[in-house]
């Protein structure tokens, strides 16, 4: 339960970080906010022969909306989405999702970049980056790189970063007002990873939908986009029945779920279902309240 | 080896540590501070937590390197000249401890809380006093205890 030895080495800059890992290569590792990382060196999971410590990156860590862009720095902690950040119903989502993660210690140490990298199957972070399709900017010496999170989820703890690139930022949409989003999560204990989750949003006009996001974590190796659960929900009426439509579509809109001691692919399909439509409830109770 | 130096419950520790140790092993094998207790060493658990600045820290998944310069809280600071603090005294009194192995890191999560100095809800208390694992008291005496700090009648 000790780590192997390593060498440990302080960035207080992305370029300083960057140059770092293109130093040495997939012998070193992004040290962040270490909640995951520590304890998969702990086990020896992991032997990094040099540890690269972001912490100190100045202005590392903050939300801003920048025009149609809500920006997150890699190194912003999971609790400070605990608290109202930015407005507009995104910001509003982040407090109800951030409190899923983990407990409040690690809530307090770990970071949004640091989840985007670790790319863990149940990530609350990675299913709301695959939801709204958030663009990854990762910095090596030869400049920033742009990833779609379409590209950048590609298995379970693997990402398209390559060994020298170092997650920095993290772009969203910044929603309009006319959006309202939800999450729902199923676990069996507060704080435990997810079985199944998802992040659901809609944008109303005139009572009718006309635009929809489906996200779900949890369930296979990678967050994924349920589209044919979001054209169930085009054009139509938000209700109960609509929303159990849509989860049970979204049920069916993947192949291959994970099977662990935790939960057979089959319970999953069925989680799939409840949460899509529990986390589109969520959505349309919290768009009621604006 | 590199050498740090902590500032551990206001006294200086020049230490020598290697990259891979724990601030939790720090602590207790360099300072010979051994009241903070390693269970887990994953960060499920919770006993080794520490205050390192104002913040509650899992010490095992912290590296000692990184804290240095910093000043960390351990359960050995909490006393008053000998005597129990408000929130040992309301642990002795609800018999919020049996075994004792969590208690370090109760204490010091509770601590947080407590100093916070913010109104805390039942269910707020709930949720962060569960970060911490307690394998044989129970939760309810650990709960009843920092409520009763919390609310001003610790002692």
């Amino acid at each position: 339960m000790k780590p192997a030895p390593f060498e440990y080495v302080i960035a207080e800059s992305w370029d300083a970080a960057a140059a770092l890992l293109a130093e040495h290569g997939d012998d070193a590792v992004i040290l962040a906010g270490g909640q995951s990382l520590v304890p998969v060196m702990n086990f020896r999971l992991a032997q990094p022969a040099v540890l690269v410590d972001v912490n100190p990156v100045a202005d590392g860590a903050y939300l801003r909306i920048d025009a149609d862009r809500l920006r997150v720095g890699a190194l912003t902690r999971h609790v400070r989405f605990e608290a109202p950040q930015v407005g507009g119903p995104l910001g509003a989502l982040f407090p109800r999702v951030a409190r899923h993660i983990a407990h409040l210690p690690i809530r307090m140490r770990g970071t949004f970049g640091g989840s985007l990298a670790h790319a863990d199957p149940a990530s609350e972070w990675c299913t709301l980056a695959r939801t709204f399709d958030a663009v990854m900017v990762a910095r090596s010496v030869r400049g920033d790189r742009r990833i779609d999170a379409s590209d950048y989820f590609q298995a379970a703890l693997v990402n398209d970063l390559a060994d020298d690139e170092v997650l920095r930022e993290i772009e969203l949409p910044a929603l309009g007002p006319d959006w309202a989003c939800g999450f729902a999560e199923f676990n069996r204990r507060a704080g435990d990873f997810a079985i199944v989750q998802s992040v659901a949003a809609f944008e109303l006009h005139d009572g009718r939908i006309v635009d929809a996001r489906i996200g779900i974590g949890g369930a296979a190796e990678v967050p994924w986009r349920a589209d044919t659960a979001e054209a169930v929900l085009a054009g139509a009426i938000p209700s109960a029945s609509l929303f159990e439509e849509a989860g049970a579509a979204a049920a069916e809109s993947v192949g291959e779920l994970m099977t662990d001691r935790q939960a057979s692919a089959e319970m999953r399909r069925d989680l799939v279902r409840v949460m899509v439509s529990r986390a589109l409830e969520d959505a349309l109770a919290a768009g009621v309240e604006r | 080896m590199t050498r740090i130096s902590l500032r551990v419950n206001s006294v200086d520790h020049d230490i020598e540590v290697e990259p891979r140790h724990s601030l939790a092993d720090a602590l207790r094998d360099r300072c010979g501070l051994t009241g903070t207790h390693l269970g887990c060493e994953h960060g499920v658990c919770g006993a080794c937590t520490v205050l390192v600045g104002d913040e509650p820290v899992r010490a095992c998944l912290m590296f000692a390197v990184q804290a240095d310069g910093r000043a960390v809280r351990t359960v050995e600071g909490l006393d008053d000249d000998g005597a129990f603090n408000a929130l040992q005294q309301a642990f002795h009194e609800q018999h919020a401890l049996q075994c004792g192995y969590c208690t370090p890191g109760m204490l010091m999560l509770a601590t947080w809380l407590v100093e916070r100095g913010t109104p805390v809800s039942d269910d707020e208390l709930r949720e962060v006093m569960s970060s911490n694992l307690c394998r044989c008291t129970g939760y309810r005496n650990i709960l009843r205890a920092v409520r009763s700090v919390l609310d001003g009648a610790g002692s």
